[in-house]
Order: C-alpha cells, then sequence, then structure tokens
C-alpha cells in the first residue's frame, strides 16, 4: 500500500477517535444528549479528550525529533532529561505559587518549557564537553540528570504542605484529569510553534538520521537546525508536562511504530507520528476512564497506564535491537 | 595552465593538541582522479572531512573552484562537492531512493519541493550505479556493497564538479569493488568530475588514478603517478613494509603484493 493512503486511513482513525472518546467514559452518553449530560460532553470531555490528543500528538513528535537527530531509538524526552527538566520548573512554580499568564499561558507552563530547555542544551552540553560527540555518553548523562531532577522535584515535594504534595505527586504520574479548555488553551501555542518549527524540518530530520557529518556535507546549517529542534522539543515537552505531567512512552514508542509503519522519510513519519501519538493517548486516556466507571473508584493516572503499555513494548524493542528498529 | 579546482595551502588541525595534518599543501586539477593513501592514522580521512567542510577548526587555507572555502556557506559548498563517507555503521531504515533524494538537498529551498528536475537527477543516479531495481528497499535491509552504491548514488545526485570519497571500496567484495571503481572512472572520464578518494588497496588505488598523494604522519610524503607510486621502495617509505611487484598480465601497472618482513 502506498504511504499517502495510509497516512489517510489513519487520519479516518484519529477522526473516528476523536469523535467516539468523548461518549465513553464512566457512563456512555450519546451524541444527542441533552441537558446536564451535554453538558458533561461539551465541557468536561470534549476539551479533555482534546487535551489527550494534542499532548500525545507533541510528546511523540518531539520523542521522533530527538530520535533522529541523535540517531538513537533510545533517545526520548524521558532518557535526555527533559521531561524531569520539564517537570522541576512547572513544580517550582506550583510549590512557589507563582501564578500569572501570559496571553492566557499560564507561568507553569512557560517554567516548564524553560525547564525543558535548559536541560537539553546541560545534556548536550556535556556530551559535547567531553570531546567529540558520543551517544553513550548523551543517553548516560541524559539519565544521571533525570535522575537527579527527579530527586530534586522529591525535595521540593518535602518541603511541601499536604495540599501541594499531593498535587506534585498526582501530576508526576501523568495525568489528564484536570484538563479542561484553558487546559488546552494553554497546550494549543506550544503545539503549534512546536509543531511548525519541525514540519520546516522534515528534510534536515532525514539527513540528520544518515549521520552529522552527512547533513553537513549536504549542505545542513546543522548548528542552526539543531538549536531549532531542541526549542521546538522543549516548547512541546514543556507544554505538556506543565499540563498532564511527565508522561512516559508515547515519546519513545509511537516514532518507532510510525517508522515501521510508514517509513522512516519524515515528510510522512512526522504526520504519522502526530496522528498515531494523538490517537494513542486519546485511547489510554479513555481507557481510564472506563475503568474508573466500571470499578466506581478513582482515576487510574493516564501516564500509569502508558506506561504499562510502553514496559512490555520497550523490552521487545530492546530484544530487537539488531532487527529494522535500529536507525 | 588553468589554476586547480582545489587548492590546499599549509592546511594543518589538530584535536586536542595532537597534530593530525601538518601544513599540507596540494594541488588538485580539474578532472582528476587523485588517490590518498597511507597507513592508518595518517590523517587521510581527516584531509577529506576538512575538504568536506565537516571539519571547520583547521588553519591554513582551501580554495574550491577558486573561492575561499571558509567564506562558502555549507549549501554553496554542497553545490560543488559532494562526500562519501566510510561505508561501516551507515545502516538505517530509509529507503534506497530516499537516501539518494537527500543529495538534491542543496538544489532546494526550505519552501520548495523537488521537482521533475531533482526526480530526474535521482532515477539518473540510480541507473548510473544499477541499483534502480531495489530503489524501495530499506538501506537496513541491504548487504554493505549495496548500500555503498546507495550512498555512491546519493553523491552523484548531488550533482557536483567534485567527489570526495573515503575508502569506497573498502570491505567489499570483488564484485562491487569492481562495480564502485568503474562508475568512479566513468564519472571521471566521460562527465568530466573531479574524484579525490582515500584508498586503501594500493592496486585499486594505482589502477584508477590518475594522480597519487601518499600521507604519513600528517604529511604529504609522495606525490605522483600512479607508475611511481607503485615503485616497491617508494611503498617500502609510505607503509614500513616490503612490498613485492609482479608484472600484471592485463595492465601495465605491476600487481603488488606485501611481502612480510622488512629485509
Amino acid at each position: 500500500m502506498r504511504v499517502p493512503i495510509k497516512l489517510l486511513i489513519l487520519l479516518t482513525i484519529a477522526l473516528a477517535t476523536l469523535a467516539l472518546a468523548p461518549l465513553l467514559g464512566m457512563e456512555f452518553i450519546p451524541f444527542n444528549a441533552t441537558g446536564q449530560e451535554k453538558e458533561i460532553l461539551t465541557s468536561i470531555r470534549l476539551p479533555r479528550v482534546c487535551c489527550a490528543f494534542a499532548a500525545g500528538a507533541m510528546l511523540a513528535l518531539s520523542g521522533m525529533a530527538f530520535q533522529a537527530l541523535f540517531r538513537n531509538p533510545l533517545a526520548t524526552p524521558f532518557t535526555l532529561g527533559v521531561s524531569s527538566g520539564a517537570a522541576l520548573g512547572a513544580a517550582l512554580f506550583i510549590r512557589l505559587g507563582i501564578a500569572f499568564t501570559i496571553l492566557g499561558i499560564s507561568a507553569t507552563s512557560i517554567a516548564a518549557f524553560i525547564g525543558a530547555l535548559l536541560s537539553i542544551l546541560l545534556v548536550y552540553g556535556l556530551t559535547r564537553l567531553k570531546g567529540g560527540f558520543s551517544t553513550p555518553t548523551l543517553l548516560l548523562s541524559g539519565i544521571a540528570i533525570s535522575f537527579f531532577f527527579s530527586s530534586l522535584i522529591l525535595f521540593i515535594q518535602y518541603l511541601s504542605g499536604l495540599t501541594q504534595s499531593f498535587q506534585i505527586v498526582h501530576w508526576m504520574m501523568g495525568t489528564l484529569s484536570t484538563a479542561d479548555f484553558s487546559k488546552l488553551w494553554n497546550l494549543l501555542p506550544f503545539l503549534i510553534s512546536g509543531g511548525l518549527i519541525l514540519s520546516m524540518l522534515s528534510r534536515e530530520l532525514n539527513l540528520f538520521m544518515i549521520g552529522e557529518d552527512m547533513a553537513i556535507s549536504r549542505g545542513v546549517n546543522t548548528g542552526l537546525v539543531k538549536k531549532l529542534i531542541f526549542l521546538a522539543a522543549s516548547l512541546m515537552v514543556g507544554g505538556v508536562v506543565a499540563i498532564c505531567g511527565p508522561i512516559g512512552f508515547i515519546g519513545m514508542m509511537a516514532p518507532h511504530i510510525c517508522r515501521l509503519i510508514f517509513g522512516a522519510d519524515h515528510r510522512f513519519l512526522m504526520p504519522a507520528t502526530f496522528l498515531f501519538g494523538g490517537i494513542f493517548l486519546t485511547i489510554c486516556d479513555t481507557l481510564t476512564r472506563v475503568l474508573s466507571g466500571l470499578t466506581s473508584g478513582a482515576e487510574l493516572p493516564v501516564g500509569v497506564l502508558t506506561a504499562l503499555l510502553g514496559g512490555p513494548f520497550f523490552i521487545i524493542l530492546l530484544l530487537n535491537r539488531k532487527g529494522s528498529l535500529d536507525l | 595552465m588553468s589554476s586547480p579546482i582545489i587548492q590546499i595551502e599549509n592546511l594543518s588541525i589538530h584535536f586536542s593538541g595532537n597534530p593530525i595534518l601538518k601544513n599540507l599543501n596540494i594541488d588538485i586539477e580539474e578532472g582528476a582522479y587523485v588517490s590518498i593513501i597511507g597507513p592508518n592514522g595518517a590523517g587521510k580521512t581527516t584531509l577529506i572531512k576538512c575538504l568536506a567542510g565537516i571539519y571547520r577548526d583547521w588553519n591554513g587555507s582551501i580554495h574550491i573552484v577558486g573561492q575561499n572555502s571558509k567564506k562558502l556557506s555549507s549549501k554553496e559548498t554542497a553545490r560543488l562537492q559532494s562526500y562519501v563517507p566510510q561505508a561501516e555503521g551507515r545502516s538505517n531504515p530509509l529507503t534506497v531512493e530516499e537516501l539518494v533524494a537527500t543529495g538534491r538537498y542543496p538544489h532546494l529551498s526550505a519552501f520548495t519541493s523537488m521537482k521533475k528536475e531533482d526526480f530526474d537527477a535521482v532515477d539518473a543516479a540510480l541507473n548510473q550505479t544499477g541499483i534502480a531495481t531495489f530503489r524501495k528497499r530499506r538501506l537496513n535491509s541491504l548487504s554493505g556493497g549495496e548500500r555503498q552504491m546507495a550512498f555512491i548514488a546519493a553523491a552523484l545526485a548531488q550533482d557536483t564538479q567534485i567527489l570526495l570519497l573515503d575508502e569506497p571500496s573498502t570491505f567489499l567484495d570483488y564484485k562491487h569493488q569492481a562495480e564502485v571503481s568503474g562508475i568512479l572512472r566513468k564519472a571521471c572520464r566521460e562527465q568530466g568530475k573531479t574524484i579525490i578518494a582515500v584508498h586503501h588497496d594500493i592496486n585499486m588505488a594505482a589502477a584508477c588514478s590518475s594522480k597519487v598523494i601518499a600521507l604519513k604522519e600528517g604529511e604529504v610524503i609522495f606525490t605522483g603517478t600512479p607508475a611511481e607510486a607503485t615503485e616497491t621502495q617508494t611503498l617500502n617509505q609510505i607503509y614500513d613494509t616490503s612490498f613485492i611487484s609482479s608484472p600484471s598480465p592485463a595492465h601495465p601497472l605491476p600487481l603488488i603484493i606485501t611481502g612480510g618482513s622488512n629485509t
């Protein structure tokens, strides 16, 4: 099957998911609901589903960009410490209780973006400092920084009161339960700006995937392009983490699966990853809502579900390391 | 006589204090096939990477087609010369066709997509290298030889006057070695391309080239014709080991075999 047709099918699935997911939840609500049910459908479930789709798409896209840039299947917002950098930025702001908005974008989102950007620059800088550039060093320093930042978050939590502490813990597990239209409004600018930057760079990402020296020899301004990729990925990871907390595994999983189905050319891989990430997180989030209806218990953070599905996938990926998943 | 297409003057580079290239002066004439030979660690790959613009922290000057290479943008450089890296570790999930299409990058602007002339250049490169039949296959499903052909095709699609190749035939089987040297010689003879290739195999270097340059410890220790390069004494000096020269039944140049201990 030709790739554009596959993309069209994926787009159809995405639209279907977006249309059907709001209907499902603790209780099924039909399209033509009225009164209170209609209110739940349009002002609670609809923005939440949109948030889930946007967040999934953003995490998947940033994972795709990192994997191509570093030619490594394990390079993701998580393993590079970008997620925890964003989380640290956001946690600091929650703790300090600083609340202001710029054009409707909350300070927490901006803090998370700055945290994400600083951590990728730190990880990359550390790797360069060691003379030359090696992927093992990159991943090791990413993981080290990730742990360091996570400890700092725990420390902030330790210093916080009970309410704030609970707030931080719940958010750290990755959740969409607080999503509403204002949260969606906070996600969209990050999605649009980051997505637009990346969408201009599909040829450059292809060349980075072949190798940085090849990218240079074909005329890519690698310094500038790298900075743009860092910026775009930080915008998207920061944007998501501030709203939903660090939701794991989508950034690693979605680009891999899409590369197997749609091929590695970023002109097609990028829209595919965008849609796939969105669909995946929307389905996971819908599952958590349905589950909480079945158990009539508290809602499972969606991060738990993505990691439950992502963990086994990670193992399969490692076992197939020699196979076609190689970058 | 016309001025050289590549003019290297006093080229030096060092990595963390270790000099890798020391004051190289090399002129390369248009349409020449220049082989760079020398022992491991002589600086051959470094020289190619300096030329390709991958290393930029060198001293001295490099002029490409009369222009100071430090003043050219990376896209301008990429329209003058293309680069084929060493073959190992080059596996990735792109298809052959997608890889070859990356050769058109310097000819496209950020807002335009590939035009007919770009697709034609890709097709021509695929045909020239004889790999059009597996254009849809992914690189990580190919053999090392087939993959190398794809990288050469990508460089040809870049449509440049100068081709820089780092050990284009190392690790390849005999069939692919012959194919690679055939394609390169043809590109040089029929399309007038200037080729600079690092070669590990001295017979290959001699058979292909119009000029041989030997590097040792970051310095040029020999420049001459293939006939001069295949003199055993010269080779002995370059590689610090002895060689046996045997008249070839098929070529004017002798066959070179290493002669074991240096006696």
